[in-house]
């Protein structure tokens, strides 16, 4: 599913300008990253993409319906959102009952429920824990819980806030996993991260964000090799791509594979 | 003398079998910076809440082998007594933050209350540590207002005015962007320098080898490795083992397996990694101007 979004202007109650015009299309079964100093508008401006907040300006469109037309509930149906914290959206007994909550709130026949369920928990490595309350669980597997709450929503648009935060390399990986899963189904993936090096590695279209605008928006290559845009919102390109720049090569990498092949030729 | 000291330390948490720590033995010089890596479930966050004194006196649990810090032992004193040497960061801030308090400034000002420092001296210690963790424009909001990285530097900055002997901070910017990362992985150097003896966890690879002068590896409760920041970092043991590794180690191991790394030993920070890699660049990938 498509996301259009013209000229969104933000201004919350306190009088803070936090988006200032953005234009954005994202198409159906991309995957992008979305960069950026804290405070830089990121996470406003995805609260958008559910109807969380509603624009002061300008029009948001998932698919072809308008956020300010629909409910955040039916707007549930179209956009899954994993927040960065997962003790503020986690409140089920268990880990299953939480998984299937969203599912049965869309109103799913049980035997599709029961299919996604499975699914959500198998993809975030879960399923020996259905039984078990989130909260006994450490930071790292409920963040994957909230993770698998979502997904288990089937929507074809998802939102992900930080989800590498406090995260190590196994589950890191993990997530990573999910992320090509997800692209095979052709679904449009939204991630907000300071993890730059996973970001190069597991995304093809980078935005960076600074003070509400869109500063560069394009193939991760050409933004994350833009160390003087970048420095000015507060984010270093990846290690490997600061290395080659450093070692003098031409061209722009990202990750290892690009980095050797540049040194074998 | 060691100014932390754990002797055989293992631990259980309550209605629990399994240890989270296993035989645990440590000693931490004054002034020393140490840093803890580890998968998650490795027992860190367990073992800052074992220095902190956490455990025994909230956790309760089994805990065996003795916990030493500024030469009190921690089963024989009172939590109120163990916090005037050990200062402990929360992973998370939001679980930190009194909720007692209205403003940040009272928030930094709450554990100086609690141990009966005079109101001038108090009010000069919270406007230095703010400074400091240059967070002095957040005085007067709410501690629940900020965002993740701000109430994170609140957290640290209410220890850090707190002047304990050893500073315990479990992943202190794991919600910050990399500026915020650099400044306050700048303060913690600074206290460091200043004779502070830091133990921190942290999953970022490249700053604990800028900084720390020595690494542990935790790794099912128990200590994988233990040494300084260029053998534990670079050691084969650690990604086979579920460890984060910097980028920069990882393509150097690949690179001398085919031959192409130069360097003596495995790098871990961009300037090893660029003096290793320097004499294998093919010219013709090398673009008209170098950049710095």
């Amino acid at each position: 599913m498509k996301i259009e979004i013209k000229d969104l202007h933000f201004t919350y109650p306190t009088g803070v300008e936090a988006l200032r015009g953005i234009s954005l299309m994202v198409e159906t079964g991309e995957q992008v990253a979305i960069v950026g100093q804290n405070g830089a508008g990121k996470t406003t401006l995805v609260k958008h993409l559910n109807g969380l907040l509603q624009p002061s300006r300008g029009q948001v469109l998932i698919g072809d319906w308008d956020t300010t037309k629909h409910s955040v509930a039916k707007l549930a149906s179209r956009v899954g959102y994993v927040f960065q914290n997962p003790d503020e959206q986690l409140f089920s007994r268990n880990v299953g009952a939480e998984v299937a909550f969203g599912p049965k709130n869309l109103g799913f026949e049980d035997e599709r429920i029961r299919e996604l369920v499975n699914d959500a928990l198998a993809l975030t490595q879960l399923l020996d824990k259905t039984e078990t309350n989130p909260y006994d669980l450490s930071a790292t597997w409920r963040k994957m819980v909230a993770f698998a709450s979502i997904l288990s929503m089937d929507t074809d648009i998802l939102i992900l806030d930080e989800p590498t935060t406090g995260q190590d390399a196994v589950n890191v990986a993990r997530i990573a996993h999910v992320l090509v899963e997800l692209r095979k189904r052709g679904k449009t993936v939204i991630t907000i991260t300071h993890d730059i090096d996973f970001c190069a590695e597991n995304f093809e279209r980078v935005i960076a964000m600074s003070q509400g605008k869109i500063l560069l928006d394009g193939k991760a290559n050409d933004v994350l090799g833009q160390d003087e845009i970048l420095a000015s919102t507060y984010v270093d390109p990846p290690q490997l791509t600061r290395l080659a720049k450093r070692l003098g090569l031409k061209n722009t990498v990202r990750n290892q594979e690009e980095f050797l092949n540049a040194l074998k030729k | 003398m060691a100014i932390v000291n754990l002797q055989n330390v293992t631990y259980k948490y309550p209605l629990t079998d399994v240890p989270v720590l296993q035989n645990i033995n440590l000693q931490v010089e004054e002034g020393e910076f140490v840093a803890v890596i580890g998968p998650n479930g490795a027992g860190k966050s367990t073992l800052c809440y074992t220095l902190a004194g956490f455990i025994p006196h909230f956790f309760k649990g089994e805990l065996t082998g003795t916990v030493e810090v500024a030469g009190i032992e921690s089963h024989n004193s009172v939590l109120s007594e163990w916090v005037l040497n050990v200062g402990l960061a929360f992973q998370n801030p939001f679980n930190q933050i009194s909720g007692a308090k209205y403003t940040v400034f009272e928030e930094l000002a709450f554990g100086l209350e609690n141990i009966g420092i005079p109101r001038e001296e108090m009010m000069r210690r919270v406007e230095d540590a703010m400074k400091l963790t240059g967070i002095s424009d957040l005085a007067e909001r709410s501690p629940y207002s900020l965002s993740g990285g701000q109430q994170q530097r609140v957290a640290l900055t209410s220890i850090l005015v707190m002047q304990p002997r050893v500073l315990v901070l479990d992943e202190p910017t794991s919600q910050m962007d990399p500026i915020g990362t650099r400044e306050v992985f700048g303060v913690i150097h600074n206290m460091a320098e200043r004779g502070m003896t830091v133990i921190l966890v942290e999953h970022k690879v490249e700053w604990i080898a800028q900084f720390a002068d020595r690494v542990i590896a935790l790794k099912d409760g128990e200590i994988l490795l233990d040494g300084p920041p260029s053998e534990v970092l670079t050691s084969s043991l650690l990604p086979s083992n579920g460890f984060g590794i910097s980028r920069y180690t990882s393509v150097a191991r690949k690179a001398k397996e085919m031959g192409i790394w130069n360097g003596e030993r495995l790098p871990v920070t961009l300037d090893e990694a660029v003096n290793g890699f320097r004499s294998a660049v093919p010219k013709e990938e090398i673009s008209g101007a170098r950049t710095k």
